[in-house]
């Protein structure tokens, strides 16, 4: 058990530095000159050199990659030219409303996923079942960042109960700030949400068409206890691997919401630091948002080790 | 006999139809040139001016409508194409070759599948400049993974059949049996996958254009529509329906459409659902 973990982790390191590695040669290697990149063709020449220098551009690009990671180990991820401040900071804040969005979206869908996958699926070929697969047909067509402004057209400027973008800040009071994550969290979620229904439906079908479901019916449960006491837990099993995937749909969902609603969040900092061209904020931002992706995964994958032991052996 | 298709191939490949159909229609002709501005007539609303309406700039909603679906598959057919030749090159020679080999391809697309498109867009947009090569490539990137992991599973049910045994008991090389025996075979999965690839594209595309990030004005493009369309959502908010009412349904028709598909190829599983 322990070695298998030690092995998932060590594997999970080496995709993390390939993808760091990925990242450095489109980001520093693959222009050329960066610093040209970040200044633009009409830099004067002796602005150039000061940012060559700023950024060590002079040492081959091995040691500048060596550079880096060693201080993502010891978490100083260098200073941003356009907001002369160090990444680390400004990272710091923009995660403080990126991984509560996240986590909100991710909650909402669920929360309407599992009832409604659950219904469909007790209900197979009738018309509830039929009404909530259309539900997910539609939502997993509807691109989140329209979804975002029909919702600021709704309920921000027109019943004005919610608002339309923007973000105080957690500091004062939480709940202006919470209130300020409700309509783009919906937004993220609802596409998340159709996705995850189809998911759950099939795997509730699954899991009923079971011996040990015969069994516990057989035994006299009634229908909706055999569902809710031995159906679903082991229907969600599956369904942690999807939303473990999910999650890279949701932070690249993130970037997008974030930009509709102006919150100043990861996905936002990255589309302002292109617009800046800012290549020292782009490159530990993207870091930072595929780990997370590669992160939960690995995590959705340490777990099922743990729970079930016959992944152990395969391991 | 062959059963009739059904209501999922009908209307998907209906609103498919409309969606290649309004696409190839627009390089011919739309109402009124969609680049033509006329800030006399700017933020009109529906049937005033127009089928649509007109937006900021005064050009026709309807006419920008149709030149946006031409301008998001040229975005999108090109980067699925490239995605899933690669992916499913990777895929067939990961199953063929198997032991590291396979490892490596495996590997590679699980680095890859940590860039969802809007972050490869974004490395690409600071590199290269924004714009659709930039576009197509990040969406092509991450199909690649997504193909690799497609192709692998089902060519390696193909690789266990009597059929590929008797050929490799001939001596026949794996890339030939590959070629001859496991494609064609692998085929109908790999059309429905990139139909529904496809759909993702479409969304894909309009996202980063929505960001700035793939078409570039003054080309029209469905999310950079929506993108102005939030400017004057107090003014004019019937600006904010009909693009995205565009990218839905064309999603919608090609994810009914590989459903559809997916069905009628192999109709054990329409049986079984």
């Amino acid at each position: 058990m322990a070695l298998a973990v030690l092995r998932r982790l060590a594997g999970l390191a080496l995709t993390l530095l390939a993808v760091a590695g990925a990242i450095f040669l489109t980001l520093d290697v693959l222009p050329g000159d960066p610093a040209s990149v970040m200044l633009g063709t009409a830099a004067r020449e002796d602005t150039l050199a000061a940012l060559r220098a700023e950024l060590g551009l002079d040492r081959p690009a091995w040691l500048r990659f060596a550079a880096w990671i060693g201080g993502l180990l010891v978490g100083d991820l260098g200073q941003s030219v356009t907001y002369a401040m160090p990444v680390r900071e400004l990272i710091g804040e923009r995660l403080a409303v990126t991984v509560p969005l996240a986590l909100l979206a991710l909650a909402i869908a669920i929360a309407l996923a599992v009832p409604l996958g659950v219904w469909a699926a007790a209900r197979q070929g009738r018309l509830a079942d039929g009404a909530i697969g259309l539900f997910a047909q539609i939502g997993v067509a509807l691109p989140n960042f329209w979804i975002g402004l029909l919702l600021i057209l709704v309920f921000a400027t027109g019943l004005g109960w919610l608002p339309a973008g923007g973000f105080p800040g957690w500091r004062a009071d939480p709940r202006p700030a919470l209130f300020s994550l409700v309509l783009p969290a919906f937004a993220l979620a609802l596409p998340q949400a159709a996705v995850l229904t189809r998911v759950v439906r099939s795997a509730v079908l699954d899991v009923a068409g079971q011996d040990f479901v015969r069994t516990a019916r057989a035994k006299g449960l009634t229908g909706r206890r055999a569902l809710w006491s031995h159906v679903v837990p082991n229907a969600l099993v599956p369904v942690a691997t999807i939303v473990g995937l999910q999650l890279s749909f949701l932070v690249a969902g993130a970037v997008l919401v974030e930009n509709v609603f102006n919150l100043p969040g990861l996905g936002r900092l990255a589309a302002l630091a292109l617009a800046q061209r800012d290549l020292v904020v782009i490159r530990n931002v993207i870091l930072l948002l595929a780990a997370l992706v590669i992160g939960v995964n690995a995590l959705v994958e340490l777990a099922y080790l743990v729970i079930d032991p016959r992944l152990r052996r395969r391991a | 006999m062959r059963p009739r298709p059904g209501p999922a191939l009908v209307i998907g490949g209906g609103l498919t139809a409309l969606l290649l159909g309004v696409a190839a229609l627009s390089q011919v002709w739309t109402p009124e040139p969609p680049t033509r501005i006329r800030i006399a007539m700017k933020l009109l609303p529906p049937i005033k001016a127009g089928l649509l309406g007109t937006d900021h700039y005064g050009r026709d909603v309807a006419s920008l409508l149709m030149a946006g679906a031409w301008n998001s598959l040229a975005v999108a057919i090109p980067s699925v194409c490239l995605g899933a030749a690669i992916g499913a090159g990777l895929g067939c020679l990961a199953a063929a070759l198997r032991g590291p080999a396979e490892t490596v391809a495996l590997r590679v697309g699980d680095v890859v599948f940590a860039f969802p498109a809007v972050l490869s867009a974004i490395m690409l947009g600071a590199v290269l400049g924004s714009g659709p090569p930039a576009a197509i490539v990040a969406i092509a990137v991450f199909n690649v993974p997504v193909f690799l992991r497609v192709t692998r599973a089902v060519a390696l049910q193909v690789w266990t059949t009597d059929y590929v045994a008797a050929a490799r008991a001939l001596g026949r090389h794996p890339v030939a049996i590959t070629a001859t025996e496991v494609l064609p075979n692998i085929a109908g999965v790999l059309l429905v996958q990139l139909t529904i690839q496809l759909a993702l594209a479409i969304l894909t595309e309009a996202g980063l254009s929505y960001l700035g990030l793939g078409i570039r004005p003054p080309n029209p493009s469905w999310g950079r529509m929506l993108a102005d369309a939030q400017t004057y959502l107090g003014a004019a908010p019937h600006l904010a329906l009909a693009p995205g009412l565009a990218i839905a349904l064309s999603v919608l028709g090609l994810n009914l459409l590989g459903d559809g598909l997916r069905d009628a190829l192999d109709p054990r599983l329409a049986a079984r659902r």
